[in-house]
């Protein structure tokens, strides 16, 4: 039998190896994250919802199937944490705001569906930002949560709980979902490996609608092959989601391991001009300088738009928004304050319901979209939009992956950027490109920075190229050797 | 339009009317227009619904193809260009029956564009252009709790989500009418289309057709518009006319007195027959439409459009032309067969061999009258062509007289089967052998004496008492041309 | 760009969001400063780009029209903040239905 220690460091792809061999089961498992979020929850609050019974009764399930010969599927037993704006039947579903505290739904997300008939045991929801609407975590309802890496400084955001969750070593795997960089940035704060699919490839019904056209889930996981087999688990066509792509999900597990020899990739001279921390530079252009030696051809791309996606996001993103949140009105579901007519109400219901955050983007928006505004603003952003998208075409035509930072700094303090908003938007400045152009991207750890904080370095790929993303990816990882586990004076405790 | 020549005398005395309708047409799909929830009515609240038509968290909209294919096929009934690409918009407005407070609809890219329909009002055909079709989705319904029942002075509502969602297509018209009678005409004419199409029920009094209009007054002569009321609330073809005849009289007495018209919405009471103010529009709405992002465009191929358009059944109009110029009907009846739906059972009629002119004359007196008397759709009248075939012909060669015939229609359409059924079930043959009515002729020659003294003096009137006792002695069964023939042989070539 | 606190009260009510006095001030200076960051893409020449509303080139995405079951009427109310009689109940309604789309032609799009 295996330690329950080592059964919470284990990665998603030995834990399938010692539940196969039969080494440890599934209930086992579950028990020894669920034992180590009780333990460290406190300190952490990566979780809004913990589900021991459910996780230990599918966790039982599994282990009988597998002793009766049953089929069990590709993930079984793998312990799971979710994003808290994922839909989950009849689970409290709150997306971090007060408006939907006591939400639960009706019906559980596509990508919830996939997950659990992969038979990974879902041990419970991860704080976020409101609405996924931040850069820190600290913009959720309920609370702050800790980074693993420094207890006072912040994981990330918006999927921050995801994160701290798996490098907290609570979950072997969690899915956060990526708006602009919600799964990258988090990553890349934790010391992590965090990914965004192709748009179109994870279905979008049941995740709670941010910026419509650019939603995407991804896998959250200490290792590149763990989020490869999170990634294949989870995608793949929805016909409830109109805009869920019918192409096959890419392989991404065969060619996993082959290595960057003949890969062409491309260096993005504006994500390495100035904005980011110096520790930030060095990690990354030491990833890069790792890329030759390894076989790839490394050449220089320029994408001239891209530094007008922040600004461009930063007006669709709001637009979007604020339609998708006007059903959050006090009438049919989430909290309503009560007191006169029913315009009264549901603007008072949506004042005290939404945080400061999710009321500006929502103000943002609607002057974005409001007559007279909208070509200046929200028209302008789209047709900006479309400049970045060919920059890409083009950068895409000479390499097979880009290579740049994931955030300009490694993780800051609790409290440092919350009284001005511009400050915490510009965390994102190097994963909105991606999220624009629907292109997938990953960040992976590329050491320690600043702090002795870590740092990521993100890849970027054109549409549906993931088999070549997760492929350099796994190369670079191998190459980089990161230590997952949190260390320094004020982490949290290893288990 | 400036307000002096508004004011001015002369010109204030002759005002032109001028009305564009906007028609919402509810779609009879079997689910509703972005989620697989049934479009049935008569379930109870609420039991229509799931997350995406109640815009719960995380639900998504998928559109409905046949609703896609309605759309297309009034576009193309309507002379419409269809759109290469459209797009659905989001038009943003808080309101508790829309459970998005977004409703997703159609903006600068509507499926189709630019058509036109023909009117005739008093022998007169005119050509009003259609702006444009589009698609969008209906809202829910609200019960209004207090004393009052509506709205105002409610002490709060109730709403119903059953109807949200359920495909509309709005017809958009240019403002090319002239008066409420062009408005009726339109209408009506619009709804004859849609029918034949079979793409909604279109009933007004339901509300799965339902009607805007915006009116204006200029001055003759004039070519820029005045200041438009749009008129909301009219359940009829002749509230519609009747609400317009209203607005048009308010409208010229405001201006006639000097006074601005205001732009603004107006509700039409039916009982009160008279409109009044629903809300004053301050600068427009702001809606802030946008493309919808759950929503990819609408990209129609051409085979599509070809397929649709080599389906489309034949359309009012040229049924009309065509009952007037083929079957030799006369126009009034081309309109009430077109009108009422019973023109397919005229063509099926003739086809079974009935002259058709008769058996319009049977559809347009009888069965639409019957029809209108139990509350029912004139097509619901169980009654085929082939019977109605069965009908004239038994007219025709004698068998039933006029009056027989009408009671053996109204048995048919109480279900007791094809008219020959019924002649034989009820014995309603006429009475034509001489044989039999030999005896009652010679018997009605001898109890009235005295008539058949005048008719064979040659007062051939007073042959009607004679022909009058042989029907009453046969229980209406005698064929009365028979009957005169045997009196006359007796007494007046004898 | 600056916006007025009465610019702010205006797409607040647009918003159905009720703010008080103070957070309408900071509001107006947060979303000034916002707006000002974001008007960078007016730099961008754009005579001729067509507007990308989505990442996705695809089209013609629909579903047959066959029922799937709907929700009971219990699991639709369940959520709700205050039902009766099977429907959702709201306080009493002020304006009427907006209804009809403006008359105007298309500004944007």
């Amino acid at each position: 039998m295996a330690e329950d220690s080592a059964l919470a460091t284990s990665s998603a792809a030995d834990l399938l190896d010692l539940l196969d061999r039969g080494e440890t089961s599934a209930v086992e498992v579950t028990r020894a994250h669920l034992e180590r979020i009780t333990k460290t929850d406190e300190t952490l609050k990566a979780f809004l919802t913990v589900l021991e019974d459910d996780a230990l009764a599918h966790a039982a399930g599994i282990d009988q199937r597998r002793s009766a010969g049953e089929p069990v599927g590709p993930l079984a037993g793998v312990p799971l944490a979710l994003k808290d704006l994922l839909c989950t039947r009849g689970i409290p579903t709150t997306c971090g705001s007060r408006i939907l505290a006591d939400y639960r739904p009706p019906y559980d997300a596509g990508v919830v569906e996939r997950l659990r008939e992969a038979d990974a045991v879902v041990l419970g929801k991860t704080n976020m930002d409101e609405f996924a609407m931040g850069s820190s975590t600290e913009n959720s309802a309920f609370a702050a949560t800790r980074n693993p890496w420094d207890l006072q400084r912040v994981p990330g955001g918006s999927s921050g709980g995801s994160a701290a969750a798996v490098a907290g070593f609570q979950a072997t795997v969690a899915v956060g979902t990526d708006t602009g960089g919600s799964i990258r940035q988090p990553a890349a704060l934790c010391g992590l490996v965090g990914m965004k699919p192709t748009y179109g490839l994870a279905s979008r019904y049941g995740l709670i609608a941010f910026g419509s056209s650019l939603d995407q889930a991804g896998p959250i996981t200490r290792t590149v092959e763990d989020a490869a087999r999170l990634f294949q688990a989870m995608c793949g066509h929805d016909p409830r989601d109109s805009t869920s792509l019918t192409d096959p999900v890419p392989d991404v597990m065969t060619g996993l391991n082959r290595g960057m020899e003949g890969l062409r990739v491309g260096v993005v001279t504006e994500m390495m001009g100035e904005g980011m921390e110096p520790g930030v530079r060095a990690r990354v252009g030491e990833a890069i300088d790792r890329l030759e030696p390894l076989g790839a051809e490394v050449v220089e791309v320029s994408l001239p738009h891209v530094s007008y996606g922040l600004p461009a996001y930063y007006l669709i993103a709001p637009s979007e928004a604020s339609s998708n949140l006007s059903r959050y009105d006090g009438v049919r579901y989430g909290l309503r304050l009560d007191g006169g007519d029913t315009e009264q109400m549901m603007a008072a219901t949506r004042a005290e319901g939404f945080g400061p955050e999710v009321q500006r983007r929502i103000m943002i928006g609607t002057y974005a979209l409001s007559a007279g505004y909208y070509d200046a603003y929200y028209a302008q952003a789209q047709r900006v939009r479309t400049l970045i998208l060919r920059d890409f075409e083009e950068a895409f035509g000479r390499c097979d992956v880009l290579i740049g930072p994931t955030s300009p700094s490694v993780a800051f303090g609790l409290g440092e950027k919350t009284d001005d908003p511009l400050a915490m938007y510009l965390n994102d400045v190097y994963s909105v490109p991606a999220s624009l152009a629907g292109l997938p991207a990953l960040s992976l750890p590329a050491g320690l920075g600043e702090h002795d904080l870590p740092v990521g370095v993100q890849l970027i790929a054109g549409v549906l190229g993931e088999a070549v993303l997760f492929r350099a990816a796994r190369a670079l990882e191998a190459e980089l050797a990161f230590d997952a586990t949190p260390r320094g004076a004020h982490a949290l405790d290893a288990p | 339009m400036s307000v002096e020549s508004v004011n001015s005398v002369e010109q204030a005395t002759r005002y032109e009317t001028v009305i564009g309708l906007e028609v919402h047409v509810e779609l009879s799909t079997a689910t509703k227009m972005f989620c697989g929830c049934a479009t049935d009515f008569g379930g109870e609240p609420n039991s229509r619904t799931c997350p995406v038509c109640l815009g719960q968290p995380g639900s998504l909209p998928v559109p409905n193809r046949a609703a896609i294919e309605y759309a297309i096929r009034l576009g193309l009934a309507l002379g419409c260009e269809i759109a290469p690409a459209s797009q659905f918009h989001r038009k943003n407005y808080f309101y508790p029956d829309m459970p998005k407070n977004y409703q997703i609809s159609q903006y600068d890219v509507p499926i189709c564009l630019g058509g036109h329909l023909d009117i005739t009002v008093e022998g007169e055909t005119r050509r009003i252009g259609i702006t444009r079709v589009h698609m969008e989705e209906d809202t829910g319904k609200s019960l209004h709790v207090g004393e009052s029942g509506r709205i105002h002075g409610a002490d709060y509502s109730l709403v119903d989500y059953n109807r949200a969602g359920i495909p509309l297509l709005e017809v958009v018209s240019e403002p090319d009418l002239r008066s409420a009678e062009e408005a009726r005409a339109y209408l009506s004419e619009l709804r004859a289309v849609v029918l034949a199409l079979g793409i909604s029920d279109a009933k007004l009094e339901e509300g799965s057709m339902r009607c805007d209009a915006n009116v204006s007054l200029r001055p003759v002569g004039h070519t820029v518009f005045g200041t438009r009321a749009e008129i909301k609330n009219m359940n009829s073809l002749r509230s519609l006319g009747r609400a317009i005849t209203y607005e048009v009289e308010r409208q010229t007495d405001l201006l006639q007195a000097g006074e601005a018209i205001r732009q603004e919405t107006r509700h039409w009471d039916e009982d009160g027959g008279v409109t009044h103010t629903l809300r004053v529009k301050e600068g427009e709405e702001d809606y802030r439409y946008f493309p919808d992002p759950d929503l990819l465009p609408i990209e129609p191929a051409e085979e599509w459009i070809t397929s649709i358009r080599s389906t489309l059944p034949e359309l009012p109009a040229s049924i009309r032309e065509r009952l007037v110029e083929q079957r030799g009907l006369t126009p009034d009846q081309a309109v009430t067969l077109v009108e009422t739906g019973l023109h397919a059972r005229l063509d099926e009629a003739a086809e079974a061999g009935a002259a058709a002119d008769q058996a319009a004359k049977w559809l347009v007196n009888e069965v639409a009258g019957w029809a209108n008397e139990h509350g029912v759709e004139p097509t619901a009248a169980p009654l085929s062509g082939s019977h109605l075939a069965e009908l004239t012909a038994l007219v025709g060669d004698g068998t039933l007289s006029t009056k027989l015939a009408r009671q053996v229609l109204e048995a048919v359409l109480n279900g007791e089967g094809a008219p020959r059924a019924v002649v034989a079930e009820r014995g309603l043959e006429q009475v034509s052998d001489t044989g039999a009515l030999d005896a009652l002729v010679d018997q009605a020659i001898a109890e009235q004496p005295d008539a058949a003294e005048q008719v064979r003096a040659g007062n051939e009137k007073a042959i009607g008492a004679l022909v009058g006792a042989v029907m009453r002695a046969s229980r209406g069964q005698a064929n009365p041309q028979l009957v005169n023939e045997l009196l006359r042989e007796r007494l007046v070539s004898g | 760009m600056s916006l007025t606190p009465d610019d702010v009260r205006h797409v607040a009510q647009l918003a159905r969001l009720a703010l008080t006095d103070d957070q309408l001030d900071v509001m107006s200076e947060q979303l000034g400063a916002i707006l000002a960051y974001a008007e960078q893409v007016a730099e961008v020449a754009t005579a001729d780009v067509p507007a990308t509303g989505h990442p996705l080139r695809l089209a013609n995405v629909w579903r047959d029209d066959e029922p799937r079951p709907s929700l009971s009427p219990h699991e639709a109310l369940a959520p709700a903040p205050a039902a009766e009689n099977g429907r959702f109940r709201v306080p009493r309604i002020i304006g009427e239905q907006p209804g009809a789309r403006p008359r105007e032609e298309p500004a944007h799009g």
